[in-house]
């Protein structure tokens, strides 16, 4: 039981990192895990630097259970100050690799819902541009 | 009978549910997820494995010996759930995968056929999404009027409200014997008295009340009655429908194919006698004698009994959580008219965190919505947990839950 929640996960979920909003976001996304009710909605803040598109700065808000607030809380902090186009290829494996704890089948949903929506906001703000 | 006695031999029960007696997580396991599917006792097990090894052949086929044994057990099967659950003679026992494809078989072969543009369709707001999605789909398809019988703040029917919504136009009505999430136990005489005098149909999702207390068709009078069971010591795949002879007549087919058909030329199929008319394909027919199996052991018992130990469970449940700081029970209070499922949520803590910490307990409860969204949204919750009870749960199990309720709160600081 205390390896689920280990002091890291719950300090996340407490005091989550990039909470809240962004004033002007270059795009939104939210989506919800119709399984348990999460609902997870983030923005992002865009710049340009040296020809890329990197992530300035991010925010998330939500409910839900403690893995899947604290999963995103550390993929934002992952995720800041990295280019747009290696974010969108994160491996899911990287996200279980930060929480750093075994989860069952069923609470892999729940880590992966931040990765799923900031995926899905890179894809549509990309097609967008086109 | 009288108040809270524990009226089974549990001991006894747990004996013929070798699952139970394992460890998870190096915890003894406290199953209290029936409500989502019960385990299956031995003689179930052994009544199925006995049809496969001894009198297995496809029914209403051969003329052989043993296709005519597995037939004469489906009949047996047929006829044994028709006694269960009162109906006047097997004939009225349509075998479906589950009780989600007998509401559906209702919506397709009775509402789509029966219904008009304008027609009012009545359910209410706690259903399961069974009794719900196929009515949302219908009324989209064909104009229907969908509306909801509201529940008050206790999670009970308001029965004013239905007043008010049953008009001349009401042709349908359908909700849920016993709620999956409140446990809510509805009388369902005086909600089909009143649909009857405005000429409204009923159907009855009997899901969560065939297998935990005494359920009589012709008492009640309803026109439909479904259930699953799975949920019942029966196997997956087989599910009732129960229907009144002459509408279950008049209704056309839902599937077609083989045994539905008494006769096929160039021209065209005639349908087969019911029930078979609505049991297209090979039946799933061992499961059926499994389903007969069941409701032999649950007779044994005897349906009072079984309502008995578990209203007397949910009222020691209710006792010790509401014990537990932080503890909020969602639904009615009162045991009497609660069935054997008490749902709640724990402040602060996510149902999902909670079930994984009561797992690793060895506890199992269901965390989610239970299928019932609209009554999460209109309970402004996005989730709860459940323990729900049968025949073989006792006491222990519910200190069980309390103490892993305790060890999550202690984990979580909560």
């Amino acid at each position: 039981m205390q390896d689920l929640y280990r002091e890291h996960i719950l300090d996340h979920y407490e005091n989550p990192r990039y909470h809240g909003t962004l004033a002007q976001p270059d795009f939104t996304h939210e989506e919800s895990n119709p399984l348990c009710g999460d609902r997870i909605r983030i923005d992002v803040k865009l710049c340009h630097k040296d020809g890329r598109d990197v992530i300035a700065d991010a925010a998330f808000t939500g409910e839900g259970c403690i893995i899947s607030q604290a999963a995103t809380s550390m993929l934002l902090e992952d995720v800041v100050n990295k280019p747009v186009d290696e974010v969108e290829q994160t491996d899911p494996q990287h996200v279980l690799d930060l929480l750093g704890v075994p989860l069952s089948a069923a609470r892999v949903k729940c880590a992966l819902l931040g990765l799923k929506v900031l995926k899905t906001g890179i894809k549509r703000w990309k097609l967008s541009r086109q | 009978m009288m108040g809270n006695e524990f009226m089974l031999d549990i001991a006894r029960i747990r004996a013929d549910f070798p699952i139970l007696n394992q460890s998870v997580n190096g915890k003894p396991l406290v199953f209290l997820d029936s409500a989502a599917s019960s385990q299956k006792p031995l003689p179930v097990l052994q009544a199925m494995e006995e049809v496969y090894r001894y009198a297995y052949a496809n029914v209403h086929r051969g003329v052989y010996r043993l296709s005519e044994l597995a037939t004469e057990r489906y009949d047996q099967a047929r006829a044994k759930i028709a006694r269960f659950i009162g109906a006047p003679e097997p004939e009225c026992i349509v075998f479906t995968r589950n009780a989600t494809e007998a509401l559906n078989l209702l919506a397709y072969a009775y509402a789509r056929h029966f219904l008009k543009p304008g027609d009012e369709l009545l359910i209410t707001e706690l259903e399961h999404h069974a009794n719900f999605v196929p009515w949302q789909v219908l009324a989209r398809e064909r104009d229907i009027v969908l509306k909801f019988i509201p529940i008050t703040a206790e999670g009970v029917l308001s029965l004013d409200a239905l007043e008010a919504l049953l008009t001349e136009r009401t042709r349908l009505v359908s909700f849920a014997h016993v709620s999956n999430v409140l446990g809510t136990i509805t009388d369902p005489a005086p909600i089909i008295q009143r649909a009857h005098q405005v000429g409204a149909r009923v159907i009855v999702d009997a899901s969560q009340s065939v297998p935990h207390m005494p359920v009589n068709v012709m008492e009640m009078d309803c026109d439909f009655l479904v259930f699953s069971g799975h949920k019942m010591l029966g196997p997956t795949g087989i599910g009732v429908l129960y229907g009144k002879r002459d509408l279950l007549e008049a209704m056309p087919p839902f599937l077609t194919g083989g045994d539905m058909i008494s006769m096929v030329d160039f021209d065209g199929p005639q349908w087969n006698d019911v029930p078979l008319k609505f049991e297209a394909g090979t039946p799933a027919f061992v499961e059926a004698i499994g389903l007969g199996a069941a409701v032999d052991y649950l007779s044994a018992l005897g349906m009072p009994a079984v309502r008995q130990h578990e209203q007397a469970m949910t009222a020691y449940a209710l006792e010790r959580l509401s014990e537990v700081n932080g503890v909020r029970i969602i639904g009615p209070t009162d045991s009497r008219i609660r069935g054997g499922v008490v749902t709640f949520t724990l402040d602060r803590v996510h149902p999902h965190d909670l079930a994984t910490l009561l797992d690793a307990e060895g506890v199992a409860i269901r965390a989610g919505h239970h299928c019932a969204q609209p009554l999460h949204i209109r309970l402004g919750l996005n989730a709860t947990a459940r323990a729900s009870f049968y025949i073989y749960n006792e006491p222990a199990d519910v200190d069980a839950l309390v103490e892993a309720l305790y060890k999550a709160k202690l984990a979580l600081r909560r």
